[in-house]
Parts: structure tokens; C-alpha cells; sequence
């Protein structure tokens, strides 16, 4: 299906201290579903921002987003978030974190029995069934962002939202975490966005890199399409003659001319 | 000191069997214990010497022999009421008892003991009108410190209310609330006098303002990102408030309601001395008023005992919170 998400003309104008700073202008972007699609920019080049117009949680200005044929203008477990600190309610478990998305998401839908299997199946997709009844504090980064993931996967959403989802892990978690989070895009098809600043990462999982050019007026500068076979394998990769030619493509935009000039 | 150290970790019971050198954690809490000690020994000791140098109309200043003294006294007239009550119910129930043996048809009643309230009634009382000027005080305060939190709009009315009325004294209010309860309060079932509603009101007022305050910004703070989720998730507004926003607040309301339940305790005996309802200040005006030779050392017996139950009151709610608070990870003091 075709433009199963699409942003037309998306612009959004701040007002801090009356002083009006227009953070995005035109943004157009189509999304197919299925899809994963990496933002990629500069910091402050309003990547988190576009995150949080097709979530729902910023009103754009400008333009708009459809999902579906519908007009999105207010936050809806259609559009799920990971977010970069989990936000992990951390007087909750880990199963009454998911629990509390699945039974609000589901009230009506599901009896007890099977909102439970529902929570235990999304734990298991990241591979935190064992810890499911420790709290967030007593887990380490990456396995608090599996819980925001599965969370996130729990509310069966339309597009699966991610903030840097592995941007404050280390790089071994991080590596582990992308190769879960391709393995679960494989087994559902979801449709995802990902913000994130690196590169390799951007590469290896994505079927499209969207790059963002500097703010303000921020806005899609070039979308590179990933054509790599999947399943991709990070080792394979690292010598493979498209894979470097994709990195190259997006570093050349991130520091030709589009670096931050001030 | 290096033997007085020995001797005291010799005395205690952990000493059988256990090396308290192995324990770095018993050791460092052996040393506060000690120190602690130290403070109150250096203190008494102050005290003790200041206390013979002023001399009052009422004789000398009390020393912490006197207070010790008192204190005995007092229990000891306690005991002597408490028998008095006894004696008093068993003369009655005899003589009720020999008036239905020659008249069946006898009417009797069992009267009320009315003997003056002791010390340690008073405690009692004290401590029953702060409870009561407290739970009015946050039955108020943490809704209202909710809608603060919760919108600017509640808040910027509220806030220049409170803090007008925040640092009124309770003696401000006293006279005004004495007035609207004996006009309004006119239950006869006199299960709360007049006085008890009287100061409990007083310290309601005067304790509301520090829990408004804290649970305001408690609730104002939560975590931007935990509200996105409640978004996101689409909680309706009631759940909101009790999954997300009270949670995170507990920690804040919780300092707001230790502080507010020191100043109520505080207020309190300000509030009986000058309302003159049974408690702990008026058992320090009328010892005042009765200015014998004992009275110092009994005042002083009083306000050592203030201190120390406005302590305990403190203790007891951060075991409350320590219970219920969802961080562990924070020392609570």
C-alpha cells in the first residue's frame, strides 16, 4: 500500500518569550508500510520535533499528517513511542509498565486472560520474560529500553515511534539491541520511524534514510533509499561495496555543507 | 575516651560473640550512637550550670536533677488519679448495688468520673487534636495542591492566597475562629468540646499551607516524559492523576506533610494555652499561673516532652514514607 503515512508541508513555529522561531518548514515525507525509516541530522535540526507531530504530542502549525486517510492531530496508541529515556514508570514492574499500556489500549477488547498472554508474548519478543517483575531502577539501560520497546510493541501500534531509542546505551548493547529490533521488524512488518545520529545504524536497519538539513526552517534535505537484502548481517556488511556506498552518501550530506554554521 | 569506647561497646548485647571491628557499618553506627551521647552529655552538663546561676521569683532555674524529679512526681500522680477513678467506680457499683438490694425497682447510674486531667491526659488530648487539625488540614491541602499542579490557571488564583495566609501566627487566627465555632458549632452531642474544635481548627489553618505548597510543585514536576506516555496511551484524566501525577508526587507531598505536621504541633500548644482547651499548653499556662516552686521544674518537664513527641510524630512519618515511597534509592531523613 502507498503512502500509508504521509507529512505534507509540515512547518511548526515555536514562540519562546514571544520571540517566533520556525523550527521546520515544508517537511514532505511519504511512508510505505512496512517500512523503516531512519531521521537523520544534525542535533537540534528538529528530528525529535517531526517525532512528536506524527505522534500527536506538538500540533504542527503548517500542513499535516495522514495516517490511513485520517488527519493525525492528537496523541493515539495508533503511533506508539520508545522514547530516548525509556520513561519507564519506575514505581511499576516491568510487566505493570507494559500492563498498564496493554490494559488501557485494550480495555474492551481483550478479557484478563488474554491481555496477560499479550503482555508475556511482548516481553518475550525483547527477551525480558525473567525480569518482568523487577523494577526500572534494578535493571541495567538496555534492558530498560527492551521494556520501553516492548511497551511500545504492546499497543500494537500503526507506526512504532523511536526517539534514539539506543542513543544513551553502549555500543555492545546498542549492536545487540539493533540486531533485536531488526529481528522483530522481520517477524511483524511494522511500520517505524527511528530518530538517530549514527550512521552505521542508520545503514543497517533502514529501508530509507530521510536527512535532515540544519535549522532553523529545518526541512528534508535528501532520502536515500537502502537497497541491501535482509536479512542484513552487521560482519558481512562491514566489507560489502553498497553498504560502505550508503554510508558514504550520508556522511557526505551530514558534513557537506550542511554543518551547523554558527 | 579511647576506654570509654571500650567500655560502651563492651556493655551492649552485640558485644557476645560478635567482633564489632569486622562490621564497618555497626561501627559507623556505634559512633553516631556516641556521638549523639557526647552531645547529650555536654548539654545536660551546660544546662546543669546555667540553671544554678538564675534565680527567679519561683526560686532556681530547673537543672535536669528538678525535671527528673517532676517528671516522677507526675507519673506518680497520674497512677494516684488513675486509682481514684478505680476507687470511685467500685464505690459506686456498691452502693449502686446495696440500693437495688432493697429496692428492686431502684433507678441507678454509673456517673462519670470528673478528677482533674493529669500530664499525661493532656498528652493524650494534645496529641487527639493535632490528629484532628491535621486530617482536616491535609484533606484539604493535597487536593487542592493537585489542581495547583496540575494547571497554571488554578495555580496562579490559589498561590497569592496562600501566600498571604502562610505566614499569618495562629494567635491571629484564634479569636476569629473562637467566635465562628461557638457560633456555628452547636452540636450538642459533645463528642468534641468547643475548645478541642477550636484549636484543632486553629492548627488545620496554620498546617494546610507547607502540604499546598509541596504537593504543587511535586505534581508540577513530573517528568515530561512519563505525562507523553500517559498521552499517548490516552489515560482519562482520573487515572492520570492516580497512576502517573500521584505517584510521582508522593515523594514532595510527603515532605509537605512532615513539614506541615511540625508546625501543627507547634501551633497546637500555642493554640491551648491561649484557648485555654485541655492539653499540654494549658497544662503549662495553668502551672504558670499556679507559681509554686515546682512549677519551673514541671514547665520544663512539659517542654522536654514536647520535643520529644514532636520527634516521634516526625519519625513515624518517615516511616510512612519511606513505605510507601517508590525511590529507594533516596536517603530520607
Amino acid at each position: 500500500m502507498q503512502n500509508y503515512l504521509e507529512l505534507s508541508n509540515v512547518g511548526i513555529e515555536f514562540n519562546t518569550n514571544n520571540v517566533p522561531f520556525k523550527a521546520l518548514d515544508q517537511v514532505n515525507l511519504k511512508v510505505s508500510k512496512g517500512e523503516y525509516i531512519s531521521l537523520i541530522g544534525h542535533s537540534g535540526c528538529g528530528k525529535s520535533t517531526i517525532l512528536n507531530i506524527v505522534a500527536g504530542l506538538y500540533q504542527a502549525t503548517e500542513g499535516g499528517v495522514i495516517l490511513e486517510g485520517r488527519q493525525v492531530d492528537s496523541p493515539s496508541p495508533d503511533r506508539a513511542v520508545v522514547f530516548q529515556n525509556h520513561a519507564l514508570l519506575p514505581w511499576l514492574t516491568v510487566y505493570e509498565n507494559v500492563a498498564l499500556a496493554v490494559k488501557q489500549v485494550f480495555k474492551g477488547k481483550k478479557n484478563r486472560a488474554e491481555m496477560h498472554d499479550w503482555i508475556t508474548h511482548n516481553l518475550e519478543l525483547v527477551h525480558m520474560t525473567d525480569a518482568r517483575d523487577k523494577r526500572p531502577h534494578e535493571i541495567s539501560g538496555g534492558m530498560k529500553q527492551r521494556v520501553g520497546i516492548a511497551r511500545g510493541l504492546a499497543m500494537e501500534p500503526k507506526v512504532l515511534l523511536m526517539d534514539e531509542p539506543f542513543g544513551a546505551l553502549d555500543a555492545l548493547t546498542r549492536a545487540h539491541l539493533q540486531e533485536e529490533v531488526m529481528r522483530i521488524h522481520a517477524t511483524l512488518n511494522n511500520t517505524v520511524i527511528m530518530i538517530t545520529h549514527d550512521v552505521d545504524e542508520a545503514v543497517l536497519l533502514s529501508d530509507k534514510i530521510v536527512m535532515m538539513t540544519v535549522g532553523p526552517r529545518a526541512t528534508v534535505g535528501e532520502v536515500l533509499h537502502v537497497q541491501l537484502p535482509r536479512p542484513r548481517d552487521r560482519l558481512a556488511l562491514a566489507d560489502d561495496v553498497n553498504y560502505n556506498r550508503y554510508r558514504q552518501a550520508v556522511l557526505r550530506f551530514l558534513y557537506d555543507g550542511h554543518q551547523t554554521t554558527h | 575516651m579511647a576506654t570509654l569506647i571500650r567500655k560502651f561497646r563492651s556493655a551492649l548485647p552485640g558485644n557476645l560473640g560478635v567482633d564489632l571491628s569486622a562490621g564497618a557499618g555497626l561501627t559507623t553506627l556505634l559512633r553516631a550512637w556516641l556521638l549523639s551521647l557526647v552531645g547529650l552529655v555536654v548539654f545536660t552538663l551546660f544546662w546543669q550550670g546555667a540553671a544554678n546561676n538564675i534565680d527567679t521569683s519561683l526560686g532556681k532555674f530547673p537543672g535536669p536533677q528538678q525535671v527528673i524529679e517532676q517528671a516522677g512526681n507526675l507519673y506518680a500522680e497520674y497512677q494516684r488519679e488513675q486509682q481514684n477513678e478505680r476507687d470511685f467506680f467500685v464505690r459506686q457499683e456498691v452502693r449502686n448495688a446495696e440500693r437495688l438490694a432493697n429496692d428492686p425497682d431502684a433507678d441507678v447510674t454509673l456517673r462519670p468520673y470528673t478528677g482533674r486531667p493529669t500530664f499525661i491526659d493532656q498528652i493524650g488530648t494534645s496529641l487527639m487534636t493535632v490528629a484532628f487539625g491535621f486530617v482536616i488540614a491535609m484533606a484539604i491541602a493535597i487536593p487542592l495542591g493537585i489542581f495547583c499542579g496540575l494547571s497554571q490557571a488554578v495555580y496562579s488564583a490559589v498561590n497569592p492566597i496562600v501566600q498571604i495566609f502562610k505566614p499569618v501566627s495562629p494567635l491571629a487566627w484564634l479569636p476569629l475562629v473562637t467566635m465562628v465555632v461557638s457560633a456555628l458549632y452547636v452540636s450538642e452531642s459533645a463528642l468534641f468540646s468547643k475548645a478541642f474544635v477550636t484549636s484543632g481548627v486553629t492548627v488545620a489553618l496554620c498546617c494546610l499551607w507547607p502540604t499546598v505548597i509541596n504537593t504543587t510543585v511535586g505534581v508540577a514536576s513530573v517528568d515530561k516524559d512519563l505525562i507523553n506516555v500517559s498521552r499517548v496511551i490516552r489515560l482519562p484524566p482520573l487515572q492520570h492523576v492516580s497512576k502517573i501525577v500521584l505517584p510521582s508526587a508522593i515523594p514532595m507531598i510527603f515532605t509537605g506533610m512532615r513539614l506541615s505536621l511540625a508546625t501543627g504541633w507547634m501551633v497546637l500548644i500555642a493554640a491551648e494555652m491561649l484557648a485555654q482547651s485541655p492539653g499540654l499548653g494549658k497544662f503549662i499556662w495553668d502551672e504558670f499561673q499556679n507559681g509554686s516552686s515546682d512549677s519551673m521544674g514541671r514547665i520544663m518537664v512539659a517542654v522536654l516532652v514536647i520535643g520529644l513527641i514532636g520527634f516521634i510524630l516526625d519519625k513515624l512519618m518517615l516511616m510512612v514514607q519511606r513505605h510507601v515511597s517508590w525511590d529507594k534509592s533516596v536517603i530520607l531523613r
